[in-house]
């Protein structure tokens, strides 16, 4: 992945409106926060191929954390703290933010065929 | 001495950090020994340090990362093809009825997992539990002998002294290389530290040299 280039991101956010896309969203601080940091908590979400139509959609931020909204007819899909990104060989629009170890923090990705189940 | 060795554990690479020596010394006996791993560790935040692996692309790199650890161990490998972070939401009856198939196939004198209530993430949990239950269709006299790993902070208390333990300086250097089959893993593991290789040996041998389990009683 590369640091975000909001230019071409919103591009491709605004290519991927007014159609059914697949969603890939997630946030997670792994599963030993709690083991290796009694005062810590597990805490993650992920939601795999939850189709989506939106008719707008923003790229806000800055390199230190951008965000990503995706205004539907009747809701959103909000993403924070993404700092990279990959259009991958399938054309998806991969968007993820990892701490300074790379560990994946935040992942929010569309695509117009279903990810891998 | 064992006349196979079958080792139960969901992700790519609990085999290298959990039981790599152990592994090695039935190995160096000759004594065959077969991975069942359950999944991919789809899920990992791990991407490699510095990143190269994306969540779609994790997959493709640990399923090759695990084939390599295997090849360094000199064993077999089954991938079962479960979903990350998914196991305790699948049926424990169903993935125990998948697992006794291949116990039944294989006829391990030993089988390693992971204990369950007592393995801290939740795919180790559930996949130790379905392996006590697949193991606990079996006829009494065709059981394996089950050694179960647990790793939550509280085991001594909660458990007791581990009645099987390995000094497994022996085949550190195994270990070693085979924790470092699973690059994308290996440094963001061992943690918040520096990813060069004479800091990581050092890791490996101050805090993994020996590994222990719990006989399990049915």
């Amino acid at each position: 992945m590369e640091a975000i280039d909001k230019t071409i991101v919103q591009t491709k956010l605004n290519q991927l409106a007014n159609q059914d896309v697949y969603v890939h969203i997630e946030t997670t601080n792994g599963a030993y926060a709690s083991h290796h940091n009694a005062d810590a908590y597990n805490v993650g979400v992920f939601m795999r191929n939850a189709t989506v139509r939106y008719h707008q959609a923003k790229i806000t931020g800055d390199h230190t954390g951008y965000r990503v909204g995706l205004k539907t007819d009747n809701g959103w899909v909000y993403a924070e703290g993404v700092r990279e990104y990959e259009i991958d060989t399938s054309d998806r629009l991969l968007l993820a933010g990892h701490d300074r170890e790379g560990r994946l923090m935040v992942a929010l990705q569309l695509s117009r065929t279903p990810f891998n189940e | 001495m064992e006349s196979h060795v079958v080792v139960i554990f969901p992700h790519p690479d609990d085999e290298a950090f959990g039981a790599a020596g152990t592994i090695t010394h039935f190995r160096e006996q000759g004594v065959p020994v077969t991975y069942l791993c359950g999944t991919l560790g789809e899920m990992g935040r791990n991407m490699g340090n510095p990143t190269f692996a994306t969540r779609e692309s994790l997959p493709h790199f640990r399923k090759e990362e695990l084939i390599a650890a295997c090849d360094v161990l000199d064993i077999d490998l089954h991938m079962l093809g479960y979903r990350d972070k998914t196991l305790e939401f699948e049926s424990k009856d169903e993935i125990a009825t998948n697992l006794l198939t291949y116990l039944e196939a294989l006829e391990p004198s030993l089988v390693i997992t992971h204990y369950p209530g007592h393995a801290v993430h939740p795919d180790h949990n559930a996949f130790g539990a379905a392996t006590i239950e697949a193991i606990k269709r079996m006829e009494i006299s065709k059981r394996p002998k089950v050694w179960a790993q647990a790793i939550t902070n509280t085991r001594f208390e909660d458990l007791g002294q581990p009645d099987v333990s390995l000094d497994i300086t022996p085949y550190f250097t195994k270990k070693f290389e085979t924790i470092l089959a699973h690059q994308s893993q290996a440094a963001g593991v061992l943690g918040d530290m520096d990813p060069s290789i004479e800091k990581l040996a050092d890791i490996i041998k101050t805090k993994l040299s020996t590994e222990q389990f719990y006989t399990w009683h049915f």
